[in-house]
């Protein structure tokens, strides 16, 4: 990811090693990292407020009251409802909606600061999400309809015969390994490229406005793209934040649906 | 941010701050699972049974705030129709009470008509009948009188009282009646003075 410029010193692109912000000095698997206290710091965030928002249950909401019901009905009604059906889909509203918050709010951190981190651009958070879905829908699945039922149930009714082991086998690939996988990775890479475009615009204009000469122009240029990045990464953290949970929300609602 | 870079540069980073992002970093995986897990029962426990009592609660109180309202409407309505009816009723019972009262009305001035007509015919036939009895009295009276008169007068001609012999035979009678019927015989009184029933 280093280019050399050709300028008196050197600059260097943010990489990699820009997300490892080990804290308290420790290294290796079992530090303390920044992201690991954002997490810590966004579910406190989150639970406290929805916790206090929802305290007076009040029918006529305040501004707090108001823009938790906003979210929770989206969260309800725009996409639990909707994808898994009115008759099963209360139970998977607690998982949807405390993904959806945890994940808004984990991305968001990527334009706030002092945070300035989004969580997500770390594999193992999207890992743990994923992994939840994943063994949320295989478990509802196989209770509606039985170990071998569920597994049955992956391929379409009425394909001819000589077709259904192959459709069989992309169904399971699909099911055990692309759905998770790709649902962690979306949210990843989202997150991790976000960032890094941002970091690289801020310190490259910064680089270019220290270095003086005609760059300073430039430099100038690319902050202010820097801001309109950021204001489109706000976007790209939200509809991710949506995407994840529509499409658990979608996994789910296959998994119990009547005909698979 | 640099400063990160500087030190990543020089090495000191170890395998975490090279490895490929991809690579999950075990203690990030763990808070991942347990922070979610976390918010997860705070979510499932509180947040939701409050956000759903409020739907429902809100829910039930829109309801009943339309019931009541539909209930008022149905009450108005029932008032304006009753109302109406009462109307309608008072309109057609007045019509009625006039149609009664003309009626009667006409009755009354019929009636009134007949009597009226009745008692006129009545007072006229009444006067007519005075009116018949006076003219015949004044005839019976006037009878007399010109009897007596013209016999008076004939006997102051003649020079003597006829009075018992005309009388008795009914010369005067006699000639009213011829008079009234415009048939008169004129008789020689001074002639037949000696035979004055033999004409007769």
């Amino acid at each position: 990811m280093s280019i050399v410029a050709a300028a008196p010193t050197d600059y260097t692109a943010p990489g990699v090693e820009e997300f490892w912000q080990p804290l308290f000095g420790t290294d290796g698997p079992f530090a303390i990292t920044r992201p690991i206290l954002l997490m810590v710091l966004a579910t406190g965030l989150v639970a406290w407020f929805l916790l206090a928002t929802t305290k007076k249950k009040a029918l006529v909401p305040g501004r707090g009251q108001m823009g938790t019901e906003a979210v929770y009905g989206l969260v309800r009604n725009g996409i639990a409802k909707d994808l898994i059906g009115s008759k099963e889909f209360m139970r998977f509203v607690p998982l949807l909606f405390a993904l959806f918050t945890t994940i808004l709010v984990n991305n968001l951190f990527g334009v706030i600061p002092p945070m300035s981190y989004p969580t997500m651009s770390r594999i193992g958070f999207p890992i743990a999400l994923s992994l939840i879905v994943w063994v949320v829908f295989h478990v509802v699945g196989m209770r509606k309809h039985g170990f071998i039922g569920y597994w049955k149930s992956l391929v379409p009714a009425g394909l001819p015969k000589a077709m259904i082991p192959a459709i069989f086998f992309l169904e399971l690939i699909t099911d055990l390994f692309t759905r998770p996988v790709t649902l962690a990775l979306r949210l990843f890479g989202n997150m991790f490229a976000g960032h890094i475009l941002i970091v690289l615009f801020i310190t490259g204009g910064w680089y270019m406005l220290t270095n003086g000469g005609i760059l300073v122009i430039a430099g100038g240029v690319t902050w202010i793209f820097a801001f309109v990045m950021t204001l489109f990464e706000i976007l790209v953290q939200f509809l991710q934040a949506y995407v994840f949970t529509l499409l658990a929300a979608l996994y789910i609602g296959g998994a119990v649906a009547d005909e698979h | 941010m640099q400063a990160v870079t500087v030190t990543a540069e020089g090495g000191e980073g170890g395998f975490w701050a090279t490895a490929a992002p991809i690579i999950p970093h075990p203690l990030e995986f763990f808070f991942g699972l347990a922070c979610f897990a976390i918010l997860y029962v705070v979510v499932k426990q509180k947040v939701v049974p409050r956000l759903e009592q409020i739907y429902a609660e809100r829910t039930a109180a829109i309801e009943g705030g339309m019931n009541k309202a539909e209930e008022a409407q149905a009450q108005a309505q029932a008032a304006l129709e009753q109302y109406q009816a009462q109307l309608v009723e008072a309109r057609s019972e007045a019509a009625r009470i006039r149609e009664d009262a003309k009626a009667q009305g006409a009755q009354i001035i019929a009636e009134m008509r007949e009597h009226a007509a009745s008692e006129a015919s009545r007072i006229t036939e009444t006067a007519h009948k005075q009116i018949e009895a006076e003219r015949q009295q004044a005839v019976v009276s006037l009878r007399g009188d010109v009897g007596r008169i013209s016999t008076d007068l004939a006997s102051r001609i003649v020079g003597e009282s006829l009075h018992e012999e005309t009388r008795q035979k009914g010369i005067v009678e006699r000639f009213l009646a011829e008079l009234e019927s415009g048939d008169v015989v004129r008789e020689k009184v001074g002639g037949a003075a000696g035979s004055p029933g033999g004409d007769a």
